[in-house]
């Protein structure tokens, strides 16, 4: 383990020559992109291609008594107007559950409402014209008779024997319910020292991708074959779900992700209004494409985050945590989302409290209940935001009452990095974790002596500057433990094939997908590398069901240390199966041959034998030449699944530092940092971009975004006008350090570093509010988004 | 609906452009639907995010708060022509190096807004950078790598200026 710059030196157990592991190599793509030369999917036209536009819900609950369409279907461009009883007969509905999440259940979810609707912005009908602008001009003839229902809005009375239930098959809202007593809190809250209660609420947010959904479905009945092109995460997921409830087989289906314009697991869900627009091409027999308006993504893109955790922690004077208690609740809306759950956040909560720490008494409790508000699924860094902001808002709380610096109450209770393998009190399993070194980087890397002493005397000045920490941990790698064993059909393995071109060249198909995050780079990186020839002599393909192993996608962290480990192998093998070739052409032992730089060599001294290119063509035009018995297979393909642990755990340790203005109630961020351990590095500029973007999508979290609903069930703020995202000139800038412990059940030793920036900031921002205004006796806020409004209350100004 | 149809004229990247479009159109829709210039992206079709930004007679506006029929006589400068030209090229270089986009639906917007500070001379500060960019949302970079890869740019031309 040691500590590494922003562009470290290659590492030694990767050393293989010209490495381009641990190089910040740039990513293949970003000159396209820069040249307004990505296709997205909203980009995409086909011929034939017709356009949906929906017809939604006003109501958060209502029956559908009648829909009269007989003048919309008259209008100009008009292909169908499709109800979703129409609908059904194409497509069976889905039910979000799996069977590890004991006892989650939901109901059946139609792709377009029938009968009933269940949440304001739900399908009620589909208009397909020749354009979108005809669809929506027809869309506002649409009659449709509803009857409101009694909507439920408020978690906390979801399950009162008095409130309706929404799905009636269901008994009551209770989606998912998860108990956890281990150790023996109640004795350890007796002995406590001090014992701090508050209670915890992270508002309900959303992913605001740059790009809205979209997609193009097209059913080719000569073929009997579905293309669909979607920006989704996960397309052999997608592909087995289409198959599925359009009654095909999965080679009927293909599903092709170009470029995604952001994700963040936002694209890694079923919408029912996607699965609809597949469902409308293969009615009607031609390509049909969706694209959501800015108003449309707002209630229907999956929102997250809508937790109330009531919180406890308990410690020694002397700075020793023992015990933690959270009760959480959370409202996900009407279905719980298919097929990954919405079991699986409050899920996280309960196993992610407590977890950077040895304390080992701690109760949770978490309930899921159905409300009629947009649905609630995973979105980036599923859970850890608040289950940070609950653990780290409790510590730093804990901190200030008994009088001790917050820096060294997590060195007292923080995880020894020599105490691994190690287990945390809900059953998280630690290969290997580095809080401390990360911890002591962060000191160093801030200067937090200074800033402490700047802080003081600006104090003085009436200035009020705040330091916020958080340390936190990262599921990243996930294996099969995830959602395989649930029963979802979600693949926890990834395949890398690597092929040798005529012209000494390499193709890598992959079934990771590249959504920004620089996956396609990262591939690039470890195939030149493990095979041996120069980056600018590596394609890469992905997203494309026909075309790449069968794997998961991109989600939780897992492109870089799953799909990347597979490359990695791919590329030793077809290493191998190249220099059988060559040892045959040069008369030569393989195992004495290496391929260095796009040239077969002397292992021992390097010297060039034969280029690729030469090898290639022997091999694809005159094999005749080869001796008897050699088939040049100059082909690879490898898999890869993480086995030996469930997840491999990630780590690290953010601060903030900000500045309030107690007048006004104004939040100025001034600076972040985050010290990280995601492994072995790969592409060291890609992880720390990858840091800063997570770290500012945690921020807008923590002071600006909320999906504001009313008790009808109305979002109020569903436009980018009043719903407010991080802007470049509220933004600090974000300082990253690093520690390297790579896990050792692969070769590579990578870890994911994809969602630690949006883990801990929230957190980090919370703790640095409640430092500035510590002075003057605020209560302390735990409400986010921390709005001006929230800060002057809790200042007692208004 | 032909009645609600008019006929423009434009230099769009150059080339002189003559259509009927319909009067509700914008000119984000006419760029890329009627002229398949898809480098113009639509985000949120309300001004905010800014992902539809082009050049209309030397300005930069936003393409979504625009109507086509507006543009009549003016000259449209997309992602396309700006690229063409080799007008962008080293604030596209800087942006690769620096990783400065991820998933690049901002990207073109970016580098039109950001070219607008740059033309007017001298090495701005981070701040005067970030509040230039304060229009054009980025979900993906945190804006860190945008603003340096800005920053550079703006070194780089004064330099070569002295």
């Amino acid at each position: 383990m040691k500590i590494v710059e922003d562009s470290p030196p290659v590492l030694t157990a990767l050393d293989r020559p010209n490495s381009y592991i641990g190089r910040s190599v740039p990513r293949p793509n970003l000159h396209r992109l820069a040249q307004g030369r990505g296709q997205y999917v909203s980009d995409v036209s086909l011929p034939r291609m017709a356009h949906v536009a929906y017809l939604r819900s006003p109501h958060a609950h209502a029956n559908i008594v009648s829909i009269d369409a007989s003048t919309a279907k008259k209008a100009p461009g008009i292909i169908a107007v499709v109800t979703g009883a129409e609908l059904a007969k194409v497509m069976t509905p889905w039910v979000g559950v799996l069977t590890h999440l004991k006892g989650l259940k939901s109901a059946p979810q139609p792709p377009i409402a029938v009968e009933r609707a269940c949440w304001q912005g739900e399908a009620v009908c589909a208009v397909v014209a020749r354009s979108r602008a005809q669809a929506e001009d027809a869309a506002e003839l649409i009659e449709v008779n509803y009857q409101p229902l009694p909507a439920v809005t408020d978690a906390e009375t979801a399950l009162d024997a008095k409130t309706p239930v929404i799905h009636s098959s269901l008994g009551d809202n209770l989606c998912f319910e998860r108990k956890l007593d281990v150790g023996k809190v109640d004795d350890a809250f007796a002995s406590s020292d001090a014992v701090i209660e508050t209670t915890f609420v992270t508002g309900r947010h959303t992913g605001v991708t740059n790009e809205p959904r979209a997609i193009v479905a097209d059913w080719n009945e000569g073929e009997q074959r579905l293309t669909v092109y979607q920006g989704t995460q996960a397309p052999h997921m997608m592909q087995n779900l289409f198959a599925k409830h359009l009654g095909l087989a999965e080679h009927q289906v293909r599903v092709l992700t170009k470029d995604v314009g952001g994700s963040f697991g936002i694209m890694v869900h079923t919408y029912a209004d996607e699965m609809a627009t597949v469902a409308l091409s293969k009615m009607l027999k031609r390509p049909v494409k969706f694209v959501a308006d800015r108003i449309e993504s707002f209630v229907t893109d999956i929102h997250a985050r809508d937790h109330r955790i009531k919180a406890k922690i308990g410690v020694k004077k002397d700075g020793t945590i023992i015990a933690f208690e959270i009760d959480d609740l959370t409202g996900i809306g009407p279905y719980s989302v298919y097929p990954r759950t919405s079991g699986i956040e409050a899920n996280q909560v309960v196993n992610l409290v407590g977890g950077p720490y040895t304390c080992s008494n701690y109760r949770a409790q978490a309930r899921v209940v159905f409300t009629n508000k947009n649905v609630m699924c995973q979105y980036r860094a599923v859970g850890h935001p608040i289950a940070v902001a609950v653990t780290e808002g409790l510590v730093e709380l804990a901190a200030a009452k008994i009088g001790m610096d917050p820096l060294e109450i997590r060195r007292r209770n923080l995880l020894p990095d020599d105490a691994y393998p190690a287990q945390s009190a809900a059953g998280l399993k630690f290969e290997k974790l580095s809080h401390h070194e990360s911890l002591a980087h962060l000191d160093a890397m801030m200067n937090y002596a200074a800033l402490r002493a700047e802080q003081k005397k600006l104090r003085a000045q009436g200035i009020y500057r705040g330091i916020g920490f958080a340390s936190f941990i990262e599921v990243t790698n996930p294996s099969a433990a995830f959602y395989g064993v649930g029963g979802a059909r979600i693949s926890s393995q990834d395949g890398a094939t690597i092929k040798l071109d005529a012209q000494g060249a390499i193709i890598v198909a992959t079934g990771v997908s590249e959504q920004g995050q620089g996956a396609e780079a990262v591939m690039a990186q470890v195939a030149a590398t493990s095979f041996g020839v120069p980056i600018e002599r590596v394609r890469v393909i992905m997203g494309d069901t026909d075309n790449t192993p069968y794997g998961g996608g991109t989600w939780a962290s897992r492109a870089a240390g799953i799909g990347g480990e597979a490359a990695w192998q791919a590329g030793k093998a077809l290493r191998a199966n190249v220099l059988a070739v060559a040892g045959a052409m040069l008369q030569a032992k393989p195992e004495t041959l290496d391929i260095r730089n796009g040239v077969v060599v002397d292992a021992a001294n390097g010297t060039e034998r034969l280029p690729l290119e030469e090898l290639a063509r022997v091999a694809y035009f005159r094999p005749d030449t080869l001796p008897a018995g050699i088939q040049a297979e100059i082909v690879a393909t490898r898999h890869y699944v993480p086995r030996a642990w469930p997840f491999a755990f990630t780590n690290g340790v953010q601060a903030s530092y900000l500045e309030v203005d107690t007048d006004t109630g104004f939040v100025k961020l001034l600076k972040h940092w985050c010290v990280e351990d995601c492994g072995t590095i790969i592409n060291p500029q890609l992880v720390d971009e990858q840091i800063r973007g997570g770290v500012v999508q945690g921020i807008g979290a923590a002071l600006f975004e909320q999906c504001l609903y009313d008790e009808r069930g109305q979002m109020l703020n569903g436009n980018m006008a009043d719903y407010l995202v991080p802007m470049a000139a509220e933004m600090p800038d974000i300082e990253c350090g690093h520690v390297v412990s790579p896990t050792a059940d692969s070769e590579l030793g990578a870890k994911g570093a994809g969602e630690a920036g949006t883990a801990g900031a929230p957190a980090c921002v919370m703790n640095a509010i409640n430092d500035a205004l510590r002075p003057l006796r605020a209560q302390p806020l735990t409400d986010m988004p921390f709005t001006p409004d929230k800060i002057l209350r809790a200042l007692g100004k208004v | 609906m032909s009645e609600r149809a008019l006929d423009i004229s434009l230099t769009v990247n150059g080339e002189t452009v003559a259509e009927r479009v319909e009067a509700r159109k914008t000119l984000v829709d006419f760029l890329r639907d009627d002229l398949s210039l898809t480098g113009s992206h639509v985000g949120c079709e309300h001004g905010v995010c800014g992902a539809c930004t082009v050049r209309v007679n030397g300005e930069i506006a936003r393409a979504c708060l625009m109507l086509a029929v507006q543009c009549d006589g003016t000259t449209v400068e997309t992602i396309e022509g700006l690229s063409d030209s080799g007008e962008l090229a080293d604030l596209q270089a800087a942006f690769a190096q620096r990783n400065a986009l991820q998933c690049g639906f901002c990207t073109p917007a970016m580098l039109a807004t950001a070219q607008d500070l740059l033309k007017r001379g001298g090495v701005p500060s981070r701040d005067a950078i970030r509040e230039q960019m304060s229009g054009n949302y980025c979900r993906c970079t945190g804006y860190h790598a945008i603003v340096d890869a800005i920053e550079s740019v703006a070194q780089a031309r004064a330099g070569a200026k002295k």
